[in-house]
């Protein structure tokens, strides 16, 4: 039994090595190059994964892109042309900022903003009404208490 | 009053963009090739060669012979539909009566790619299935499709005469993108010098 399952937990830790295993560089720089970029390309396959965490055999075929394009000299610049000239800036998952992207990148500084102005109308509005409110009620107070010292002038304390 | 509409009017807005949402196709990447030359290729045709001692074997070694190749160049000055296939892949097989059937009005040249296949299950598919291709080349490592941006099986291409991609197609042909899409633009292209 307990061999068992040491031959199943092997089992499952090649497979869950298989998409991390990085190949061998010739010096760290290239294999920081390989690790940036391949986390920084999209699974086309499985679009919510880097080439870095998929299994998907496209995933595979581009790390072994990347991988040669390293070999040869190329710059990251050069690999992340490379893969837009073939697959559009949907493959990067830091798209550039141009006329396309730009709902991408500033739609959420609009949201907010439209968020911030909503937010300040509301508080001011319901400011306004609690003072209005306040003085309203300071207002009928004092009414009162004139009313009531009037009366008092008028009859005398009737103590 | 307002506190009446202002509810109305977001729900409307947000129903408007669910709608649009329901009819996007997010796994549809628009190609950055259209308008581009065609990437050059020059890859062995997927074919039994006859040997001496009258047995059948497929090359998978790089072609000996320039016969056994297609090049980019080979196809200048003639519209050509570009189809990715492969023998493993299931929505092929639901487009490939209707490639079938595209091939017999001969509008075009109709070059296949097959994509990370073996050449026997591939020759095989085509011996039962029928073969729309005039020519199919063989991609087994997948550079070929990487140079095209294919990242899903089925894709087609349309190039024009001057070796430029005009159209790409991402999944299985239905008739409806026969009849509404391609043939009009084949037509097009071939009017084209």
């Amino acid at each position: 039994m307990k061999y068992l399952s040491i031959i199943f937990l092997l089992v499952l830790s090649g497979s869950a090595y298989a998409a991390g295993v990085s190949p061998q560089f010739a010096n760290p720089e290239q294999q920081e190059a390989y690790e940036t970029l391949t986390s920084e390309l999209r699974c086309l396959v499985c679009q919510n994964q880097t080439i870095a965490d998929s299994n998907a055999e496209l995933a595979a075929d581009l790390r072994r892109q990347v991988y040669e394009m390293l070999q040869q000299g190329k710059s990251k610049q050069d690999i992340a042309q490379f893969m837009t000239d073939r697959y559009g800036d949907f493959v990067l998952y830091n798209p550039p900022f141009k006329l396309k992207t730009g709902v991408l990148w500033l739609g959420p500084v609009a949201f907010l903003l439209i968020g911030l102005v909503v937010v300040f109308l509301f508080v001011r509005r319901k400011k306004a009404e609690s003072t209005m409110h306040a003085h309203a009620e300071h207002g009928n107070e004092n009414a009162e208490k004139l009313a009531k010292i009037r009366s008092l002038l008028e009859k005398g304390d009737p103590s | 009053m307002l506190k009446y509409i202002l509810p109305l009017v977001l729900f409307s807005v947000l129903a408007v963009f669910l709608a649009l949402g329901l009819n996007l196709h997010p796994s549809e990447i628009p190609s950055p090739l259209i308008g581009k030359p065609a990437p050059a290729f020059s890859a062995p045709k997927l074919q039994a060669t006859a040997r001496d001692d009258g047995s059948v074997a497929i090359d998978r070694e790089p072609m000996r012979t320039p016969e056994e190749k297609l090049s980019t160049a080979d196809l200048k000055g003639k519209v050509w539909l570009f189809n990715v296939w492969a023998s493993w892949c299931a929505s092929c097989r639901s487009e490939h009566p209707i490639l079938n059937q595209l091939a017999r009005q001969k509008a075009a040249i109709i070059v296949g790619l097959n994509y990370k296949d073996e050449p026997e299950a591939a020759l095989g598919w085509l011996a039962q299935l029928g073969n729309p291709y005039d020519v199919s080349i063989m991609d087994q490592d997948g550079r070929i499709g990487i140079d095209w941006g294919v990242y899903g099986v089925p894709e087609t291409f349309i190039i024009d005469k001057q070796g430029v991609v005009r159209y790409k197609h991402t999944g299985p042909v239905t008739p409806d993108d026969v009849q509404q899409v391609f043939l009009p633009l084949i037509t097009t292209l071939q009017a084209e010098n």
